[in-house]
């Protein structure tokens, strides 16, 4: 497993978020972490990256016990954390940022993987020299996956890519993610989209009150008359 | 009758104009990245004075050689201040800090008092009097000097903030902590070494200055307070803005010094400060970070 997770708890101050989730990822798996706003996806997500410690439970990534490991750690080992809200750097251009992307890790591949991310992003080629906090909140999602793919992840952890974009781009964002897996690394995919990220990952997790009340293949979990009837409104 | 001063003045002014900048640069950085004042800026400088004047004096360590070894010593010192003094007192309240700097600007400074004594002090270094003849005025030889290299570390350190992958994390710490840590840049390590290469800043500006100034615990003071009316003349944390704005004041003291009087000299730069704030308080270049 490229990912393990085992009997998580954390909150913020006494009050708990997670009271205890466990999942895994295969290398190369795309997973989908479902959930309410305000179930604990983004919470996951910064302790995966090594934002914010954990109370119990372990971390292993890529056969390493990386629990409390700070972010700089996390990084180094290949696991990239494209945030909710994107978080690129507003006082800086396009190049700049995406070379900020290979800071600690894939600065060898730098120029390679430059290229790779206007392949995937022509938009962001034409506009390298254009300060990041006056891209459109589009463009600023495209840096800020291109931002993560800089640094050759090993897992790529995307919270909400598609927020905040039109239907079409939403479209687009979803083909690229089976595009980004295709070279390679893992997607953690958390999304509001249930049906499209369901469709994308090949196994899910559906977070509530702190735990995880449900996981299987994709296809099952797209199926369950519950999912259906608690996040589609059918 | 002054006409014929005028264009020396001018010239003095924009050398000692030079090394405002160059302290205020350090101060710029150091704001616009921990967001805080250091007050103790000033006394850094004096401590950077003493050492590059013993050195000499002690040594025979010519101020402008010392600059490689005072340059890399206060780079540590800032380093470390940094990470072990002002960083833990930090808790996420910047008026912590604000009083730690202060406290650490009086305890540097009685200590220069009690082991150096309030004595002036210079350098007779053989600059001093050679001067070279620029067509329109005659200058000390140590002043162009200052005034070049003060722009030579100016431009050094903008190269280092542009081009290398430190000068760009420390760009994007100032303005996107959160997003700097996503991306692996280690923040504690970021704030500590904008600290230090604000206070090489500031031994750069020392060694310049020393050959052409004199040395006083007070000194600092004196620096620190034009230091500051230039980075909000110039815009807090904006490097144009107190690059112009310490050439500027350079100017304006030295032609207060002419028409009023040397000893009034600073009197005109607190008079630019207070229209600054009055009428432009967001100063020349606005605020970048
Ligand atoms: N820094 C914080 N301090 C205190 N509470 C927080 C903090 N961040 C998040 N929370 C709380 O933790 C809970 C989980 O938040 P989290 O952001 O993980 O939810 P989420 O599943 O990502 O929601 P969404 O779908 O809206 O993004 C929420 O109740 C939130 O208010
Ligand atoms: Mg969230």
């Amino acid at each position: 497993m490229l990912l393990e997770v085992d009997g998580l708890k954390a909150g913020y101050g006494l009050v708990p978020v997670l009271r205890n989730v466990s999942l895994q990822a295969g290398p190369g798996e795309i997973i989908a972490v479902l959930g309410a706003n305000g179930a604990g996806k983004s919470t996951l997500n910064r302790i995966l990256s090594g934002l914010l410690r954990p109370w119990e439970g372990v971390v292993r990534f890529d056969g390493v016990d990386t629990t409390g490991a700070d972010a700089s750690q996390m990084v180094a080992a290949g696991l990239i954390h494209v945030p909710e809200g994107r978080r690129v750097f507003p006082n800086m251009n396009v190049r700049e940022n995406l070379e900020l992307g290979s800071y600690r890790r894939g600065r060898q591949d730098r120029a390679r993987n430059l290229e790779r991310v206007f392949g995937i992003f022509p938009r962001l080629k034409e506009r390298v020299h254009q300060l990041a906090g006056t891209l459109s909140g589009g463009e600023q999602q495209m840096l800020a996956i291109g931002r993560g793919l800089m640094g050759n992840p090993k897992l790529l952890i995307l919270d909400e890519p598609s927020l905040g974009l039109s239907p079409l781009l939403v479209e687009e964002m979803f083909g690229l993610i089976s595009r980004i897996r295709e070279e390679g690394p893992g997607v953690l995919l958390v999304e509001q989209n249930v049906v499209q990220s369901l469709t994308v990952a090949s196994r899910g997790y559906l977070l509530e009150n702190g735990r995880v009340a449900m996981e299987g293949a994709a296809d099952f979990l797209l199926n369950d008359p519950e999912l259906k009837k608690a996040y589609l409104g059918l | 009758m002054l006409g014929g001063l005028l264009v020396p003045a001018v010239i003095n002014g924009l050398a000692l104009g030079a090394i405002y900048a160059l302290t205020a640069l350090g101060l710029t950085l150091i704001y616009g990245v921990l967001h805080i004042i250091n007050f103790a800026h000033g006394s850094l400088l004096m401590l950077a004075l003493y050492a590059a004047l013993f050195l000499y004096t002690l040594g025979g360590v010519d101020p402008y050689v010392a600059i490689l070894v005072l340059m890399p010593a206060f780079f540590a010192a800032g380093y470390v201040l940094q990470r072990l003094v002002i960083q833990p007192a930090w808790h996420g309240r910047d008026e912590n800090v604000l009083l730690v700097t202060l406290g650490l600007a009086i305890v540097i400074d009685n200590l220069a008092l009690w082991l150096w004594t309030s004595t002036t002090r210079s350098i007779d270094s053989r600059y001093a009097f050679e001067v070279v003849d620029l067509g329109v005025a005659f200058i000390p030889i140590a002043k162009l000097v200052g005034f070049f290299g003060a722009l030579a570390f100016g431009a050094l350190l903008w190269a280092l903030m542009t081009f290398t992958d430190l000068g760009k994390a420390i760009r994007a710490v100032a303005r996107e902590r959160e997003g700097a840590r996503l991306v692996g840049v280690r923040v504690e390590h970021i704030y500590a070494m904008t600290f230090g290469i604000g206070t090489a800043m500031v031994a750069a500006a020392a060694c310049l200055l020393l050959p052409t100034f004199y040395v006083t615990p007070q000194v600092g003071y004196a620096f620190v307070l034009v230091a500051f009316t230039t980075v909000v003349l110039g815009g807090m944390g904006s490097f144009p803005g107190a690059l112009f704005a310490g050439l500027l004041l350079g100017v304006v003291e030295a032609l207060c010094g002419l028409y009023l009087g040397e000893s009034l000299g600073q009197i005109g730069i607190f008079v630019v400060f207070i229209l600054m704030v009055l009428f432009r308080p967001t100063g020349l270049f606005g605020a970048r970070a």
